[in-house]
């Protein structure tokens, strides 16, 4: 059936409201089930052993002690993962990055696996394993990987995007430009240029919940995987491709997520424990410890970015270039691409270039990072753009303002842009109380902007209306964070009913048909659109039994506030039908009810968002602190409110941490020295204050209700309003993220040495 | 090694159980008493996801061993509504979308019951460095903090 995705405006009586999610009691009273919650009978526990080398060959693995332990049923090598990938490049860096095969890439590489009867068992084994390294030297640090002699990760890997093809291998695996005008032009047109460097460095998702799954391969070719994703089809996939599993017989479900944050996107252990069990014959339990989540998940690239940026004297951008160069671990990925589409986004320019370099390190392989690559992209030039305005003496609002993307600007990666909201989230800001309340003695205002894409894809839905009106609705997305709230919502502005009427599951990958991860930003955008869609279905389902009922034809019955109504006065006697009262006579009028629906979620509207921060840094210990953070960010359509400013909040703080203390630090021998939360600190409850929000409501054309992901652009302006606070707290200009307390005195140290 | 037999009160029934010497009391909860409430975030004590009283005391039951609670009282998550009815933490938790993913959100429940039966009308200030052992990735704390002040109101009785 044809589906009408456009907004319509209409008076709205739930969407918008804010009732208690549904699964509000499970989660206070800790009967919520997360990966780790869950067993099988005679399930064993899995350990998985790790390099502790940045790069070395293999040259061999002895697991004969191991196998002969006491309580070991299974110990997996490279040996035990044959390469089915069939030349897809893709794929193999994920099977390579599951178990090592040849080279171990980074710490914490994954080289051997044990299952066994308890924890204990499993970790005694893996000491009994015997590997023999070949260390190899090893490049941690982005700008040295990209320098002629450092030592090259994969002598396959030639810059891709440059003619010709080099013909000498390289940690620069792909270069990626985007742009228009003449930049060189620009330049020429300005009145002042300034050209500055960049560096931001490596944070991990910091979700607290480590990865776990529970993983049973059974004789008979069927397999079950409960796990901590966001996205169980996608890991289904995943694991049958490189296990040679029948995807179709592999069933995942996906447990209570506690916390992804585009961390959870991505197979680690999961095939390491089907693999482990198809070997035991026993299912297999195998939860990350907090050191390997750090170590071997995760993170963000590290980053290094110049912009030059011109403007005239009145304040016009006349142009805008950035060279962005990203760590993808030791795989190929598209981060510096994204950073590069990304840089210049908020900005309507008649001149713009960004060229993103791709670059591997001996570092994890890099994983989606809520916004992948657009905050760093956004500190470097939300730096320089304060930077410049300050230097022509304008307000860095009025300066945004005077150069932001409206609707009908060319974007900086391409497409023209439809309605969107970095206008208006500028001019709240000018106009919001923070933006003019007084600063004491060592504090500093920053703001700055930030853009993401947001995602819809593939989606499917299912509505079934219950015998008493009720209804229960599937989706194949998870609940990160009150989805299954906002779909409620959604469907009962839909039908008509109650909020409380409305029960939502997340299907697992034998319920439901085929989703796409939740990423993007777009759980709720894309599910409530199939949503919305099912319950359509429904409807037309519920005016036909309706027709039956009452015996007239089927055009002559309409759906208007959750009822069927009889058209015409030939009918005036007929009193509509609520939903309850059609699904009561559902077993007299054709069988049960129920809506589908599967499609492609487009018009997944661009998302913007204005930061205000106040800071207030210690000139003896560089040590800083928020004192005030607003978020104004363009929800399209916040469906439960509540739940976007959250989005918003939690944004910010991830955001924060990154921008003033979030770090991944090497030691020169290319391990990791600070794998736990005492060392690796994000931010608690004390350091931050409270953060005030204010939800913009700019409406997406292209979804029923507006809506538009709100969940990722929040991380996008926090490292630029930060380090632009303590820049105009100390005097000097910070350009390396994290700001922290020894970078800080440094700077300040040098601006006294002159 | 031999496992050490214990015996313990736990959301106020008294249990028996066997453990290692070097279980934590994490495990214990977790894999022998079915007590899954409690959450092993970092198994370090920096994240506070498996916080427990035992004796009245606020621990990282990770870093208790399970031998050490002979003959104490422990209170777990699980424990913590009576009879169906939430406490008002709970309850406050939930209204004032207090979580987001969940997972952090049983080891802030009984850090903040802690503060709150000790100190009933704490300053924002005092929520959120008594708060600062359990970590949050998902909410900024804002709406925690709300949260643990209305519910700390509405335990003395000032809100309808």
């Amino acid at each position: 059936m044809s589906f009408d995705a456009a907004y319509h405006e209409k008076k709205l009586n739930s969407v918008g409201t804010r009732p208690l999610r549904p699964d509000g009691v499970d989660k206070v009273t800790g009967k919520a089930r997360y990966g780790a919650d869950f067993n099988v009978p005679g399930q064993l526990v899995a350990r998985v052993l790790r390099s502790p080398h940045a790069h070395a060959r293999i040259v061999n693995i002895d697991t004969s002690r191991a196998e002969a332990a006491k309580g070991v049923k299974a110990v997996v090598t490279a040996a035990d993962f044959p390469d089915l990938t069939n030349g897809n490049a893709e794929m193999y860096a994920i099977l390579d990055n599951c178990m090592a095969r040849n080279k171990v890439m980074y710490d914490g590489h994954a080289v051997a696996a044990v299952a066994a009867i308890d924890a204990k068992s499993a970790r005694d084994a893996l000491r009994l394993i015997k590997v023999e390294y070949e260390v190899l030297p090893h490049v941690v640090d982005v700008d040295a990987a990209m320098l002629p002699d450092a030592p090259v990760l994969n002598d396959s890997v030639f810059t891709g995007g440059v003619e010709p093809t080099p013909t000498t291998p390289s940690n620069v695996c792909n270069r990626a430009e985007f742009g228009h005008g003449d930049v060189e032009a620009g330049f020429a047109k300005a009145d002042v240029i300034i050209e500055r460097s960049y560096k931001t460095e490596q944070t991990h998702q910091g979700y607290i919940e480590p990865h776990a799954c529970v993983a049973t391969c059974n004789k008979d070719g069927t397999a079950e995987l409960w796990v901590c994703t966001q996205g169980h089809f996608v890991f289904r996939q995943n694991c049958a491709d490189l296990l040679g599993l029948d995807a179709s017989k592999l069933r995942v479900t996906s447990s209570e997520i506690g916390g992804g944050f585009g961390g959870k996107t991505h197979v680690w252990t999961e095939p390491v424990a089907l693999a482990l069990s198809r070997k035991a014959g026993r299912s297999v339990k195998l939860v990350m410890a907090r050191e390997e989540v750090f170590r071997a998940s995760g993170p963000t690239s590290a980053t290094s970015i110049d912009v030059k940026l011109g403007a005239t004297k009145d304040g016009k951008i006349t142009a805008g270039l950035a060279t962005l160069r990203y760590t993808g671990g030791p795989y190929p990925g598209m981060w510096a691409e994204l950073g590069a589409m990304t840089s210049f986004a908020c900005y309507d320019l008649e001149n713009v270039k960004t060229v993103g370099f791709e670059v591997l390190v001996n570092r994890p392989k890099v994983a989606a990072y809520r916004a992948p690559s657009a905050p760093m992209a956004a500190f470097a030039v939300e730096s320089a753009v304060d930077e410049l305005a300050h230097k022509i003496g304008m307000d860095a609002v009025d300066f945004r303002i005077k150069n932001a993307a409206q609707e009908g600007s060319k974007s900086s990666y391409g497409p023209v842009y439809g309605p969107i909201g970095i206008g208006p989230t500028l001019d709240a800001a000018k106009t919001h109380a923070h933006m003019s309340a007084p600063l004491g003695p060592n504090q500093g205002r920053g703001m700055a902007c930030g853009f993401w894409f947001n995602f819809g894809g593939q989606t499917s839905s299912n509505m079934n209306i219950g015998m008493d009106g009720t209804v229960s609705i599937s989706v194949g997305t998870i609940d990160v964070g009150g989805s299954r709230a906002s779909m409620a919502l959604i469907a009962a502005e839909e039908l008509g009913i109650s909020y409380d009427d409305i029960k939502v599951v997340i299907g697992d990958t034998n319920t439901l048909g085929y989703n796409d991860m939740t990423d993007g930003s777009r759980g709720t955008f894309s599910s409530s659109m199939a949503t919305v869609s099912a319950a359509r279905n429904a409807i037309e389902v519920m005016r036909k039994r309706a027709a039956i009922t009452w015996d007239i034809p089927e055009e002559d019955v309409y759906w208007e506030d959750g009822h069927a109504k009889a058209a015409g006065s030939k009918y005036g006697n007929l009193s509509p039908l609520s939903v309850a009262e059609i699904a009561a006579e559902s077993g007299n009028t054709g069988g049960p009810i129920a809506g589908h629906s599967e499609l492609i979620a487009d018009g997944a509207g661009v998302s913007f968002a204005t930061h205000i921060c106040d800071v207030e840094v210690d000139p003896e210990t560089g040590s800083t602190s928020v004192i005030r953070y607003t978020v104004i960010q363009d929800a399209g359509k916040a469906v439960h409110p509540d739940y976007v400013e959250g989005q918003y909040q939690g944004g910010a703080a991830q955001g924060i941490g990154w921008a003033l203390n979030e770090e991944y630090i090497y030691g020169e021998d290319g391990r990791l020295q600070n794998a736990g939360f005492l060392d690796y600190r994000v931010p608690v409850c004390s350091d931050l204050p409270m953060i005030d929000t204010q939800i913009l409501e700019i409406p997406n054309p292209n979804h029923p209700y507006g809506v538009r992901g709100v969940g990722e652009t929040s991380i996008v302006p926090p490292l630029a309003a930060i380090a632009n606070a303590v820049s105009n707290a100390v005097g000097v200009r910070m350009s390396h993220v994290p700001v922290s307390p020894p970078r800080i005195l440094a700077a300040l140290k040098a601006e006294a040495n002159g | 090694m031999a496992s050490i037999a214990v015996s313990t009160t736990i959301n106020g029934d008294e249990v028996d159980f066997i453990c290692q010497p070097d279980e934590s009391l994490l495990d214990v909860l977790r894999n022998r008493l079915g007590l899954m409430g409690a959450k092993e975030g970092c198994g370090t004590g920096d994240c506070g996801a498996c916080s427990t009283m035992v004796d009245g005391r606020l621990v990282c039951s990770c870093l208790v061993l399970g031998a050490e609670v002979e003959g104490t009282k422990v209170e777990t998550i699980e424990g913590m509504a009576e009879g169906g009815d939430l406490h008002p933490l709970q309850q406050k938790f939930i209204e004032n979308a207090a979580l987001q993913c969940g997972i952090c959100t049983p080891g802030f429940l009984i850090a903040a019951k802690a503060l709150l039966d000790q100190n009933p009308n704490p300053t924002e200030t005092e929520i959120r460095f008594w708060l600062a052992g359990n970590l949050c990735r998902c909410t900024g704390y804002d709406k925690i903090v709300r949260a643990v002040q209305d519910a700390a109101a509405e335990m003395r009785g000032e809100t309808a």
